[in-house]
């Protein structure tokens, strides 16, 4: 449902209403103002001149066509989970026009605006900011349609995009004849944040969103037009995308990254010969960049295999995965104190039931289905760039700095790659293709290897969580101590370390935002209040150790950041405290949570398992393979992204543990998620899906391995994932509320998942696993330690 | 050195110059302008490069272009019309039945892998028409989804084979018809 930009123009209309003495101008098309801005196009300079479009004009959200249909401009993309729909829907839903008539616009810099599609922005920004420019066109096209037939607007009443008086259907206009081709030219004022939460807008004067109980279209689970176009095989992919005269270009990185910022790749020599017997190859290097072009794909993949690259060797500055933890809790930190609350020691000292456990999470792979790829054509003056980035914006930028040209001559072009649930290595594969382009002269196809992508992955980033808690006689929470480590490093891209010679920063993860070069965020990588918001507790602390005295790899956002790792923490300490007061741990958590919406979606989750209560580990069996069943709650909420729109979710999972073998499957995972206003809930309910299997993957197989120089899992074999063979049965209840704010849905339920297996397998074995992944290696080691049943 | 070769894909006959060890992937995609099949590992691990050769799925990555001379290739852009030949359904659907069940279930989420799924669920519901939940976990096993898209292929599969049954029985019933005129 993408197009190109084909705004054709048609005569200035100019419409005045008397009463009130509006000026309703739609001017035309095509018109090119005197001086165009070098940044923020409106319609008029669609496709012309680099954006991002003014965010207080209609023009720049939403275009209506003389075929009485309309393209909507958001910057926001399709990442394989639906976002796209969810705008059409919006928009469909407030201009009354039907889900046919409404498409999106292919996302690029010089149309798009300036949308980051990451950590629930689609739904929680993006159709928010439509929502209100949906709703201020509709009011314009019908004061030029209460003009038109001679009715006032509240007579007036909309189907498809035409325009009717009330009990007069014969005196109608449609949108396209109101406004087709034009340019509605109209200022309003948008939706705007502080610090993610939306601020009371000033002007009294912005046009009302339709009343919710009215809508017809938000929150029915309408088909996504991209899955047709996916299974038949036509949909164009940026691994589709050809140029004339296009090389392909392979990169040529040392096998699995060392410690970030520590070990700097550095060439020492080339061995040009090396690669003699493959015909039409250009070698291209750039400071320790190093990358090969050729006409046919087989020969770059051959001459990256082959070409003998002489690196420095990496420092052994790594803890090696096995020996993580240990380095994190030895190494310098830097410590931030982020909640404190009550007198924790205090609660803690004189509590009836008290745990003290710490957790373990790995770091963890984006292991995109397919490597990134980039198509560049880069000119003496100007670079075109198709890629799969979360934020366009953010990678024109960054490449302009590489090729050393002004921003408003790169343009960059989404097209979707395969999952990415966040920053995988999207960006150093544009970045790698401009810099091959602009080396040769010719356009370049810049496909990563499976080995580039997993070595140099930005990981989501390892947690040590220890935690004390403690309830009274009651079960009731008294207190709660949340102290955690992280094991967290990045910045730069690869492809710019590389080529810029830079040795980077290694803490420069904490201090950019998502705009700057790497992936990240500021404090997205902390954990906060809001991992301890289902729980009612007074007596409560959080410190943040952030690990800076030993090597880390690379970490970028990977799928609700870190806190697959922090809930598996929490939430088993939770299950420890039921335990300890043997007390169900449905019965415990609801003793201690009076949200509502908490609430909500726990009974929604244990409903649809229908949960019988019981202590943990209660029915432990001497069978080989022995069953079990775990509660978990979670989200992923980032302040700055989301202010106070939360995300709800709970998980029951049923897993069996094999005692021989040590395997551990989920069997079947019950989910439930309230995200405020599902604008689609079909879509909401498959990323349910999606998040139950992988949060089993996540729980059961997947963790970064490394030495003390590189990584090493570089494939699917070091690198496991859910298969086909032993994945869960799912049940997904959707928690539709309509009249709360959408709070995004595409993430938050797989800290639950991981969660519940953690505890599951308690119930299962009567022994806890705090370190995940529950591969059969662990199991058998803590089965055969014999931990006991009583945490006390 | 690269050699003229001539390839039947989708009933067609290709001649193109590659060196023949060239996996069949890269000529598939780069020489024939092929969308299914998509590069994924390269190692032959994942399926999202699945074709089927002479009916029986492979991975096109890791296949040398010589070793399908003669045979005949199926992509998924062909598999419909390989579907109704092997079938004998006229006229040839538009969309393989697991297609047109992927649909209706919403299935896929990015969609990369389902080139490789589609391939292998086809490849499956002809060896096997009516498979148990058991047979189809123990074929897909090898065709990674890192969406957690599982379920629903499973439900897709299952919902092809019906549609399947009822098409073998209209088969069924139109082959016995001359008699009958």
């Amino acid at each position: 449902m993408s197009e190109s930009n084909d705004l054709t123009s048609l005569a200035r209309r100019d419409f005045l209403q008397t009463a009130g003495v509006v000026i309703v101008g739609f001017s035309m098309a095509g018109k090119v103002r005197a001086q165009p801005q070098p940044v923020g196009a409106n319609a008029v300079q669609r496709g012309v001149v680099s954006g991002p479009p003014d965010p207080d004009e209609i023009d720049s959200y939403i275009a209506i066509h003389a075929d009485n249909t309309a393209t909507i401009y958001s910057g926001y993309v399709e990442l394989g989970q639906g976002g796209p729909t969810a705008l059409r829907q919006v928009a469909a839903e407030e201009l009354d026009l039907d889900l046919e008539q409404v498409r999106t616009a292919r996302v690029d810099t010089f149309v798009s605006t300036n949308g980051f599609t990451a950590a629930a922005r689609t739904a929680a920004v993006g159709c928010t900011e439509l929502r209100a420019a949906a709703a201020e066109a509709r009011r314009v096209l019908l004061e030029a349609a209460s003009m038109q037939l001679e009715a006032p607007v509240g007579n007036l009443t909309v189907a498809k995009g035409v325009v009717s008086v009330r009990n007069d259907p014969r005196r109608a206009v449609s949108y396209a004849e109101l406004a087709g081709g034009q340019s509605f030219d109209r200022a309003f004022e948008q939706v705007s944040y502080n610090g993610g939460i939306e601020l009371p807008r000033r002007s009294p004067d912005n046009a009302v969103a339709k009343d919710r109980d009215a809508y017809s279209l938000v929150g029915t689970r309408v088909p996504r037009p991209d899955i047709a176009e996916k299974v038949r095989g036509t949909y164009q992919y940026v691994q589709h995308v050809r140029l004339p005269r296009m090389l392909h270009g392979r990169v040529v990185w040392p096998r699995g990254q060392g410690a970030y910022g520590i070990s700097n790749p550095t060439v020492v020599s080339i061995d040009e010969s090396s690669i003699d017997d493959i015909p039409d190859v250009q070698i291209v290097r750039r400071n320790n960049f190093v990358g090969v072009v050729a006409e046919r794909e087989w020969d770059a993949v051959r001459a990256a295999r082959q070409l003998e690259v002489t690196w420095e060797p990496f420092a052994a500055a790594l803890p090696g995965h096995e020996a993580l933890f240990d380095s994190f809790r030895s190494a310098e930190a830097d410590d931030l104190t982020d909640t404190d609350d009550g007198d924790v020691e205090a609660a803690l000292s004189r509590a009836t039931h008290v745990v003290s456990s710490a957790y373990r999470g790995p770091y963890q792979s984006h292991g995109t289905m397919a490597p990134n790829c980039a198509v560049a054509d880069v000119t003496a003056d100007a670079a075109l760039v198709m890629c799969s980035d979360q934020g366009i914006y953010q990678t024109r930028d960054g490449i302009a700095r590489l090729l050393g040209l002004p921003v408003e001559k790169i343009r960059v072009q989404y097209y979707e790659g395969s999952n990415a649930y966040g920053s995988s290595c999207y960006r150093d594969a544009a970045q790698a293709a401009a810099i091959l382009s602009h080396e040769v002269g010719r356009p370049v196809r810049l496909q990563l290897s499976r080995e580039d992508e997993f070595g140099w992955d930005n990981y989501g980033p390892a947690l040590l969580s220890e935690i004390r808690a403690a309830a009274d006689a009651n079960a009731r929470l008294v207190a709660l101590d949340y102290q955690a480590w992280v094991g967290a490093a990045g910045g730069l891209t690869t492809t710019s370390q590389l080529a810029l010679g830079a040795a980077p920063a290694t803490d420069a993860i904490y201090t950019i935002g998502p705009g700057v070069d790497g992936p990240g965020g500021a404090g997205l990588f902390s954990v906060h209040p809001t991992h301890i918001h289902m729980y009612d507790v007074s007596n409560r602390r959080i410190v943040n150790h952030r690990v800076v005295g030993t090597g880390r790899l690379r970490v970028g956002p990977l799928r609700a950041p870190m806190d697959p790792s922090a809930f598996f923490a929490l939430e088993g300490v939770m299950d420890e405290l039921a335990y300890a007061a043997r007390l169900d741990p449905y019965e415990f958590r609801k003793r201690n949570i009076s949200h509502e919406r908490w609430l909500g979606v726990l009974e929604a989750a244990t409903d649809a398992a229908q949960w019988q209560p019981r202590v943990a580990a209660s029915r432990l069996s001497s069978a080989t393979v022995v069953a079990g069943r775990g509660i978990g709650l979670g989200t992923h909420h980032m302040t700055q992204n989301q202010g106070d729109r939360i995300t709800f979710a709970a998980a029951v999972v049923d897993i069996e543990v094999d005692k021989s073998t040590g395997t551990v499957v989920a069997k079947h995972v019950y989910g439930a998620m309230d995200c405020g206003l599902a604008i689609n809930p079909g879509i909401v309910e498959s990323q349910m899906v999606g998040m139950a299997v992988h949060g089993a993957s996540l729980a059961l197989h997947e963790e970064v391995q490394f030495n003390e120089t590189n990584v090493t899992s570089l494939d699917w074999g070091s690198y496991r994932t859910q298969r086909f063979a032993d994945h869960p049965a799912v049940t997904m209840i959707v928690v539709q509320q309509l009249h709360e704010q959408s709070s995004g849905g595409g993430e938050e339920l797989l800290p639950p998942v991981v969660a519940a297996i953690g505890n599951a397998f308690f119930d299962a074995t009567g022994v806890r696993l705090r370190q995940y992944p529950l591969t059969p290696q662990r199991v058998l080691a803590a089965l055969a330690a014999g931990s006991t049943a009583d945490p006390a | 050195m690269a050699d003229e070769i001539s390839l039947q894909v989708n009933a067609g006959m290709h001649t193109i110059t590659a060196s023949p060890e060239t996996p069949l992937l890269y000529v598939l995609t780069g020489d024939l302008g092929f969308k299914g099949p998509r590069f994924g590992c390269g190692l032959g691990q994942c399926g999202a490069c699945s074709v089927l050769v002479d009916g029986v799925e492979i991975r096109s990555c890791i296949t040398p272009t010589a070793a399908v001379v003669g045979k005949s290739v199926t992509t998924l852009e062909g598999l419909p019309a390989y579907y109704a030949a092997r079938m004998n359904v006229t006229p040839a659907p538009e969309l393989h039945p697991l297609q047109e069940a992927m649909i209706v279930e919403q299935a896929p989420q990015c969609g990369y892998c389902y080139n490789g799924q589609i391939i292998k669920g086809a490849e499956l519901l002809f060896q096997t028409p009516q498979p148990t939940e058991a047979e189809i976990r123990s074929a897909m096993n090898g065709h990674i989804c890192r969406c957690g898209t599982y379920p629903r292929i499973m439900a897709s599969i299952q919902r092809a084979a019906r549609t399947i049954a009822v098409e073998r029985v209209a088969v069924a019933n139109d082959t016995e018809e001359p008699a009958n005129v």
